[in-house]
Parts: C-alpha cells; sequence; structure tokens
C-alpha cells in the first residue's frame, strides 16, 4: 500500500546512484536490481557514506561501481569473506554483499555456508540467472539439469543447487526470494534484510536475457509467498523445499544473536599456552 | 502476464492531490526506465534506438512537469523513498525491463512506447470510471484523453520508420555460443 503520509526522503534512489554507467545486456535483471538496491537505501535512509558494497566477480558484481557508497570488486567468489571482514572491523558500516550465482554459490560456496554460520550482520543479494553470463553462459549451480546447450549437451544433469535451504541449515538469520521485475518489492525486501539484525540472504531472481532468453517468462511465473515469515526455521524449511522456486517475499526472519555474541569471560588465555613452553 | 503485484495492489487515489501525486510518480518511472534504456543503447553503441529513448524520456518528463505546473507545486511531491505500487510490478506506463535487445531497430522501441502510452491510457480510463470524487474523475479523463492523443502520435510515428525484417536479431559477432 501507497504511504503518501510517509515524510519526504532527505535522500532519494538517484542519491545512491554514481554517474556511471551500466554495461549489462539491455534487458537484463540487473538494472533493477540496482534500482531496488537504491531505493532500499533510501528506504533506510543511510548516508552512503556509511554504507559499503562488496562484491566478487561477475556481471552482477560489477554493482558497486554503480552506487555512490564505498565499492569493493574483490576477488571471485570471496566477496562474502571480505564482507565479513569490513563488518567486523567496522561494525559502524552498513555491509552489502552482492554477486550472482556462479560466484556465490561454487566459487564462493564455502564462504556461502560459513557467512550463514557466523551471522555477521550483513546483508547478502544474489542475482540469480542460472547461468554464468559473463563467461557466455556455462551452467552454474542453480541451473536446470536439464538445461540443454552446446557446453553442456542433454543438460548436465546434475541436481541444481538449493541456496535458500543452505542458508537457512547454515544459520543465516533472514532468507528471502525476490524478483527482478519487481524493483519496488524487492527494495522493501532489501530494506528489510539491511535492518534485520544478523546475517539477511535474499536470492533475486534476476533473467539474462542473452544466455537464457526464456527466463523473461520468469515474470509470468512468480508469485506472493502465501504466507508470511516465520521465525522458525524447520517450518520455514519445509515450505522453502516444497516450493516451485518461484514464492516471493520474506520466508524466514530468525532470532539469532548476530556476530560477535555477548563477549564472555575466557576460562584461559594465550599467555598460559606460552608458559607451557618456557624451558 | 502476471498483472497482481506480489506485493500488494496500489492504493486507489481519494483526492485530486493524490491522484496527481500518483500520475506524477507515473511519469517519472517512466523517465528513469527509458533514460535507463537509452544508457544500455549507447554502451551497446546502438545509437539511433538509443537516441529514440531518449527522446521518450524528455516526453514523459515534460508531462511530469506539466503536472507539476498543473498543480502548482514548486518541488515535486513527496512520494514513498521505495517507490509507488503498483497493481502491476510497475507503473502502466514504465516498459518492462527485459522488454529491450541490443539490435533493437526503432520499431521495436515505438512498439514498445505505444504498449506503454495503450496501458497508461487504460489506467486512467479504470481509474476515471471507478473513482467517485469528481475533480479526480475530470483529471483522470483529461490524462486518458492526453494518453490517447499519444497512442496516436507514436502510431503514425511508427509508420514512417522502416519495419524490421525477419533477421534485425543476427549478430555477425555474437554474445552467445551455446547454441
Amino acid at each position: 500500500m501507497n504511504d503518501l503520509a510517509t515524510p519526504i526522503a532527505v535522500r532519494t534512489a538517484a542519491d545512491y546512484k554514481s554517474g556511471y554507467k551500466p554495461i549489462w545486456c539491455p534487458g537484463c535483471g540487473d538494472f533493477t536490481v540496482l534500482g531496488a538496491i537504491t531505493k532500499a537505501l533510501a528506504i533506510v535512509q543511510l548516508p552512503p557514506h556509511e554504507v559499503a558494497v562488496v562484491s566478487g566477480i561477475g556481471c552482477s558484481s560489477r554493482i558497486p561501481a554503480y552506487t555512490t557508497c564505498y565499492g569493493f570488486h574483490g576477488v571471485h567468489g570471496r566477496a562474502l569473506a571480505a564482507g565479513t571482514g569490513l563488518k567486523v572491523a567496522r561494525p559502524d558500516l552498513t555491509v552489502l554483499v552482492t554477486g550472482g550465482d556462479g560466484d556465490g554459490y561454487s566459487i564462493g560456496g564455502n564462504h556461502f555456508m560459513h557467512a550463514c554460520r557466523r551471522n555477521v550482520d550483513m546483508t547478502y543479494i544474489v542475482m540469480d540467472n542460472h547461468v554464468y553470463g559473463m563467461t557466455k553462459g556455462q551452467a552454474s549451480p542453480t541451473t536446470e539439469p536439464d538445461w540443454d546447450n552446446k557446453l553442456s549437451p542433454g543438460g548436465t544433469g546434475v541436481r541444481s543447487f538449493h541456496p535458500l535451504v543452505i542458508a537457512l541449515a547454515a544459520g543465516a538469520n533472514f532468507v528471502a526470494r525476490a524478483f527482478s521485475g519487481d524493483p519496488n518489492g524487492t527494495a522493501d525486501i532489501i530494506a528489510q534484510g539491511i535492518r534485520h539484525p544478523g546475517f539477511s540472504f535474499i536470492e533475486i531472481l534476476s533473467p539474462c536475457v542473452t544466455f537464457r532468453p526464456e527466463q523473461r517468462d520468469w515474470k509470468q511465473q512468480v508469485h506472493a509467498a502465501s504466507v508470511g515469515p516465520t521465525d522458525d526455521a524447520a517450518r520455514a524449511a519445509r515450505r522453502i523445499m516444497s516450493d516451485d522456486g518461484f514464492n516471493l517475499g520474506v520466508l524466514y526472519a530468525g532470532q539469532r544473536t548476530p556476530y560477535p555474541a555477548g563477549a564472555r569471560e575466557p576460562t584461559c588465555n594465550p599467555s598460559s599456552l606460552t608458559a607451557e613452553f618456557e624451558l | 502476464m502476471n498483472t497482481t503485484s506480489p506485493q500488494g495492489a496500489a492504493q486507489a487515489p481519494r483526492t485530486l492531490e493524490e491522484f496527481m501525486v500518483q500520475a506524477y510518480a507515473m511519469e517519472r518511472e517512466a523517465v528513469e526506465r527509458y533514460t535507463e534504456f537509452a544508457d544500455a543503447m549507447e554502451m551497446h553503441n546502438n545509437r539511433e534506438v538509443a537516441a529514440l529513448f531518449r527522446t521518450m524520456a524528455g516526453y514523459e518528463a515534460k508531462h511530469a512537469t506539466q503536472i507539476m505546473t498543473e498543480m502548482g507545486w514548486k518541488t515535486p511531491p513527496a512520494s514513498p523513498p521505495g517507490g509507488f505500487r503498483w497493481d502491476g510490478f510497475e507503473a502502466p506506463e514504465t516498459v518492462p525491463i527485459e522488454s529491450v535487445h541490443y539490435l533493437m531497430q526503432p520499431w521495436h522501441a515505438l512498439q514498445l512506447a505505444l504498449a506503454a502510452e495503450q496501458r497508461a491510457e487504460a489506467f486512467f480510463k479504470a481509474l476515471a470510471d471507478a473513482t467517485t470524487d469528481e475533480a479526480v474523475r475530470r483529471a483522470a479523463r483529461e490524462l486518458q484523453a492526453e494518453e490517447a492523443e499519444h497512442v496516436e502520435l507514436v502510431t503514425a510515428w511508427m509508420a514512417r520508420v522502416p519495419t524490421p525484417d525477419g533477421n534485425w536479431q543476427d549478430d555477425p559477432d555474437p554474445p552467445r555460443y551455446t547454441d
């Protein structure tokens, strides 16, 4: 519902967009994801210098340059490692980590699981198009096993990675699915993810019109989640495992304490170790 | 197309002010999308279509300014920072992001613009038919008539540009080699 009573925003989405023009293929879903990220930042009204956008490698990983926030275009698959380090060193910054399905689930797959487990307070936005677009159309972890093309004739035959369930099982504190064709709805979900404490994981279905033109049909397939978010991980897992992959909305909003958890008095300290090695 | 937003439908305007705020937002969202398309086409050296999208953005910007003048607004009206919610995913006059192609020709761009103007006309008509506020109805009918003019203009424009042949998507140096 449109809330016209909302006060005039001090910052608008345009304030978070840099002057660099995206070089994505015309029609790419990442354009509207960029728009959704800037709108989300306008919703939460954070000054650009208090936000860092960290990415890995891939088409979608170009996003930091297109924002006025601090940006770090890092190493393939290592965006979450860089983002974690940044957040722990500078907890005052709001950290958004962005990337694609190849970068996040394959090359960076191990970092993905452990970032969920650590539950550092940051937001991970994955633009999932089920293909490696930048390197010209190879199957990615989320590619359907029967996607037939010259690089994987007859399909890979390999079961698709299920990022939302993995995130949930690994300990992510907020799990949502959005669609690039719904930029304002996506902005709202990203804003919720930013505001939610701990590690927020937002999977955005973002069509690759060049290598997967059939994904234009996603617009007809997506639908709102029929029930609201739950804080019960087991219930969320059952819902996500049994949905059709096009269920949009916040699917899980947990209550885990973000890292670092409350400091505890150590029962030992490093100096006791050095004492053991003294001759 | 699924025309129901998963995030909820737009709130029907109850007053003339609310209606014009919504109409203004619709024009501005169209400006943003056409500008995005123009930038993307320039990046891919499709300059003719880029110029056309830039022109369309200019027209929509003029319509937004016209709304401001009519309402006597000195500054743009407040709108939700995350954007308006519409009955569909985006405003009726916004061309969906996935509709474009780097090799598209002016005829295609005009075809998209035509569809956008038709959606806008239908939107204002539906609003005029549904509202119980006389001022909103009058304004909606005016905007509906304007959109109908735009439909005619774009249709006439389309007749002046070459119709693409069936091979318009052929690229001797394609980005894809997977099929």
